[in-house]
């Protein structure tokens, strides 16, 4: 019969081999967001100090969105880079607090420096739901249309924000200052 | 003897009590049944029904946050407000689609088990059904391959044949002189 024939095994496996080795390196944890280039889900809420704010109230230039509770110990890694990105008015910040209880955001502000221009208070997780998220940290991406352009999950620490942040802001600057 | 009684004893009083736990665990592991994973949640329900309906779509919907566990079996944060939405959504009398098209429209296809069908999923609904036709294939070939040997007549020129015979001849001097040995 036909000599090829005879690599076809050889072939499938080299297949199967590229496609798992390549699924070892795959995130299964991190779950694409359905809200990439949507707009931002209503809200109608009051911050963390009691201010009404809804979606009027964001920063009318791209901005980041990160989701932090006092609970969690992840945001304390990542906060330090908050703290710089908003000491040297990088970029603004809208924090959602989420799942939190209101006098434990306020002490946590309180003691590790407060990064954001607000900080949406969602106690019940209800806008979490609206915006996909599994759990703090997370941190969006959003332009001055208040379109969400792209989503972190977990900390963003100064190598997340070298790598992946500093340039997507730059491209969608430039994207936004040719229109 | 002793040495029977010996290892009658080692039986008795480690093998046996160690087997028995095993096969005690495995048989409770098997027979327990998965709804006693579900959290205990306080929602109350005006029909039966609405509560079945809450129960099923609790079951096939998943945590995004703890992967592998349903919505009723997590303790995470995130699963706990999407049942209490679950709940709402049920007693506000929208229909399982709608509470499902919900789910999707924020948490995409990974909140359900049983995926949607579409040309992003067909690989995860159908490749088993191509991996099992690649191998029935390649099995009918070898099959289809093997009995076309057997079927046909073997050809061979007259010197081969000669040469056959030969060995033939040999061999069977030999086979004879060994029975007589």
């Amino acid at each position: 019969m036909n000599r090829s024939l005879a690599f076809l095994p050889v072939a499938a496996f080299l297949v199967l081999a590229v496609v798992m080795w390549r699924g070892l390196y795959l995130d299964s944890k991190e779950l694409p967001s359905m809200l990439i280039d949507k707009p931002m889900p209503a809200f109608d809420k009051l911050t963390v100090d009691g201010q009404a704010v809804d979606n009027d109230s964001l920063p009318t230039e791209p901005f980041l969105l990160n989701v932090w509770g006092s609970y969690c110990l992840p945001c304390l890694i990542e906060h330090p880079t908050f703290m710089r990105l908003s000491e040297s008015a990088e970029i603004p910040i809208v924090g959602v607090n989420y799942r939190d209880q209101k006098a434990l955001a306020l002490d946590w502000l309180e003691e590790n420096g407060n990064p954001y221009a607000f900080s949406i208070l969602d106690e019940p997780g209800r806008f979490g739901i609206d915006l996909g998220v599994y759990g703090a940290p997370e941190t969006y991406l959003v332009d001055s249309k208040g379109v969400i352009r792209y989503r972190h999950v977990s900390v963003l620490d100064e190598a997340v924000w070298r790598d992946v942040f500093e340039p997507a802001i730059a491209e969608l600057r430039a994207q936004e200052a040719a229109q | 003897m002793s040495n029977d009684t010996a290892n009658g004893r080692v039986w008795e009083k480690r093998v046996k009590p160690v087997l028995t736990v095993f096969l005690l665990l495995a048989i409770v592991s098997v027979l327990m049944p998965a709804t006693s994973l579900a959290q205990v949640d306080t929602f109350e329900f005006e029909t039966p029904e609405q509560q079945q309906r809450f129960r099923a779509l609790s079951d096939e919907l998943r945590c995004p946050m703890c992967q592998n566990t349903s919505l009723s079996g997590s303790t995470g944060g995130v699963a706990e407000d999407l049942r209490r939405e679950v709940h709402r959504m049920i007693m506000e009398g929208m229909s399982d689609e709608q509470i499902e098209q919900f789910m999707y429209e924020r948490y995409g296809d990974f909140i359900f088990y049983k995926p949607r069908l579409k040309p992003e999923t067909l690989l995860l609904w159908f490749g088993p059904l191509l991996f099992f036709l690649i191998g029935a294939f390649v099995l009918v070939g070898i099959w289809r391959k093997a009995k076309g040997i057997d079927a046909q007549p073997v050809q061979v020129d007259t010197e081969t044949q000669t040469r056959i015979d030969a060995l033939l001849a040999e061999q069977g001097k030999a086979g004879a002189g060994n029975t007589s040995r």
